[in-house]
């Protein structure tokens, strides 16, 4: 019976080490309180936010500006938003340069590290040293600016795209990760014939899926979140990414967005509920995509930063 | 994206040239101890080792090409900070190099007199010292905590909620920021239905540098526990058991044992940091731009963007990125030196 207990308590409870003194109540309540209190930080503004956006004009009107307590959900002002209209453009656009940009990414990067992953081949000092060098210098804002103009990659997804291309940091990572897959494995098959190209795609990606879910979501966070080479590279409003309609939706005027007037004039939607739905839809992508890859993080991060 | 690239502690650019001995190293250490590498690989004939390799290189090439052409040539691009240039004496931006006229220094000595840039330095620093302070040592101390948290369960939960921000655009943070403390904010409006007014946070000058060390705090301060984290739980156990063994209670542990597991990785962040002063982030403070006005919020990226991209001043804003991007090298080669001398690896090895 007492063995029994013990047994459940100890498949219960984590293991402590026998000589780790137990928690205070006062340690433990502290270190909890904190821990809350910094979960909360970071949640309880998302929730005034997405029950904002869920709220219909007359609980937003009532409470006078953000709502904390959700009354009567709805989702008239998303319909809104996604029922054509500047903002509906605005999330294609995002998609579009998210998927295009970070599969060009992914292939350029996932290539030029595995070609780097072998010491002693040909040119591999040099070509890593002609990538390693830039993470020290930056070429500078106006030069670059310059150079997408005369390229003409202004007024082009292009320029959302190829200028931010490649990470060093994430080829980095990408290469350290190949490097640690036993060589065993690929000389084997490459005594039995395999090119170079099919090494990779049969043998080192399947065994670096976590790393490469994290580096892909390192890639389409940078490009969902971009908005500054946007701003500067594309005049045509139609063109313009989420972020930058929700800057100018936010940021420089507090009034409805472009196109949605009507709707609010008439008095059926809130701006600031209008607001709020774009700030969410801006997020979904990042709130649902971390989490799956969350626990690959620190592999990921690590296996680029401390271990080099 | 392109600009702020490693500006925040969690883009720890990882160690640079520690990869393998030269190969006079090579060559000079004992030879069957490195068989195949480069002390064999020079015997084999070039024309063998590019049919070797010539499918690696053409895998690398893409990535070379794409620095090539938007990292070192707009290196070289960095001439007109030497010049007058106008765009216009040449249908293409980079031809009109050739017909800019040449003017020397001036472009630099026109900096050393603008007050402007002066202001935009000094906040620059400010901001850099600030950060410095009140945003470094958070996300070591949330490691601490959440390493002490035996719990398995509680510890995800509690990291995945603080990674979050880190996933959100500088647009997301600032817009919530301005929604819970700007004028119109969650704050204010509470405030004015008891009576009180004339709150604005966002707006408020003197208050921006906090204001935006709160947000890179809100953002990234639980990405930062990252490495710290991982650095924990590289000490080996039997210290703790050692030291606990010896009579060293809770703190003494943490004090004897686990801050000195750190000390190495905070090293490394803190000469990264360094080396980044001068770049405290720059979409953060351009999107505020509008809300605070350009003396409290003008840092020299910012000043550099607003004198080149909204001005056409094209020389001067590539003399004052040129300027800063020196600096910003010898800041990094500095502190790496400071690092060396205090017996720590640093970013690279001597």
């Amino acid at each position: 019976m007492s063995l029994n207990t013990t047994l459940i308590r100890s498949l219960k409870a984590p293991a402590r080490p026998v000589w780790e003194e137990p928690p205070s109540k006062a340690g433990l309540t502290a270190k909890g309180g904190f821990l809350l209190l910094c979960c909360l930080g970071v949640l309880g503004p998302l929730w005034i936010v997405i029950v904002t956006s869920l709220s219909p004009k007359p609980v937003i009107d009532r409470v006078g500006g953000l709502v904390v307590i959700p009354q009567g959900i709805t989702f008239v002002n998303y319909k809104e938003l996604l029922s054509g209209g500047q903002v509906s453009r605005a999330i294609m656009v995002s998609v579009g340069v998210t998927l295009c940009g970070t599969l060009f990414s992914m292939t350029v990067s996932v290539l030029a590290a595995y070609g780097l992953s072998r010491r002693g081949t040909l040119g591999h000092r040099f070509f890593l040293m002609t990538m390693m060098a830039t993470m020290f210098f930056g070429a500078g804002l106006i030069p670059t600016y310059l150079l997408v103009q005369s390229l003409h990659l202004t007024d082009t997804y292009l320029s959302l795209i190829l200028p931010s291309a490649v990470s060093i940091f994430n080829i980095l990572v990408l290469r350290a990760f190949f490097m640690g897959i036993s060589p065993e494995l690929t000389e084997s098959a490459r005594i039995d014939g395999a090119s170079d190209l099919r090494i990779l795609l049969t043998i080192i990606m399947p065994l670096s899926r976590a790393v490469l879910a994290v580096i892909s979501l390192f890639y389409a966070v940078g490009y969902w979140s971009a908005w500054f080479n946007a701003s500067i590279y594309l005049t045509d409003q139609r063109m313009m990414p989420l972020q930058n309609v929700l800057i100018q939706l936010v940021q420089k005027n507090t009034e409805a967005p472009a196109g949605l007037q009507q709707a609010v004039a008439t008095g059926h939607l809130s701006s600031l509920g209008l607001q709020m739905a774009v700030m969410v839809l801006a997020l979904i992508p990042v709130g649902i995509a971390s989490p799956f890859v969350q626990r690959h993080f620190k592999k990921g991060m690590l296996t680029g930063a401390i271990k080099g | 994206m392109s600009l702020t690239a490693g500006s925040r502690p969690d883009g720890t650019r990882p160690p640079a040239a520690v990869e393998e001995p030269t190969a006079a190293v090579a060559a000079a250490t004992v030879k069957e101890s490195v068989p195949r590498r480069a002390g064999k690989a020079d015997k084999v004939p070039f024309r063998v080792r590019w049919r070797r390799d010539r499918a690696l290189i053409l895998m690398t090439l893409p990535v070379i090409v794409l620095l090539l052409i938007f990292n070192y040539v707009p290196l070289l691009g960095n001439v007109v900070a030497f010049q007058d240039y106008d765009p216009y004496t040449s249908s293409n931006g980079i031809t009109a190099i050739f017909h800019s006229p040449w003017v020397g220094v001036e472009q630099f000595s026109r900096m050393f007199d603008d007050p402007l840039f002066w202001g935009a330095a000094k906040n620059t620093i400010v901001l850099f010292v600030l950060q410095l302070v009140l945003f470094f040592p958070i996300p070591i101390a949330l490691a601490l905590v959440i390493n002490s948290v035996i719990r398995p369960r509680v510890r995800a939960v509690a990291q995945a909620i603080m990674y979050l921000p880190h996933f959100f655009s500088w647009v997301l943070v600032v817009t919530v920021f301005q929604q819970i403390f700007g004028g119109a904010g969650i704050i204010a409006q509470t405030l004015e239905d008891h009576g009180w007014s004339g709150f604005d946070l966002m707006t408020n000058a003197s208050l921006f540098k906090y204001m935006v060390t709160a947000q890179a705090v809100w953002k990234d301060a639980g990405w930062g526990i990252i490495v710290f984290l991982a650095a924990l739980a590289a000490v080996s156990t039997d210290l703790y058991e050692a030291a606990a063994m010896d009579g060293a209670g809770r703190w003494r542990r943490m004090w004897h044992v686990t801050l000195p597991a750190l000390r190495p990785v905070v090293a490394l962040l803190l000469v990264l940091r360094v080396g980044d002063a001068l770049s405290v982030g720059f979409e953060q403070f351009l999107l505020q731009r509008y809300a605070v006005g350009a003396g409290a919020s003008e840092v020299l990226d910012t000043y550099v963007w607003n004198v080149g991209i909204q001005h056409g001043d094209f020389s001067y804003a590539a003399a004052v990125g040129l300027a800063k991007g020196v600096i910003g090298v010898c800041l990094v080669l500095g502190a790496n030196r400071v690092a060396h001398l205090l017996g720590e690896q640093g970013v690279y090895q001597k």
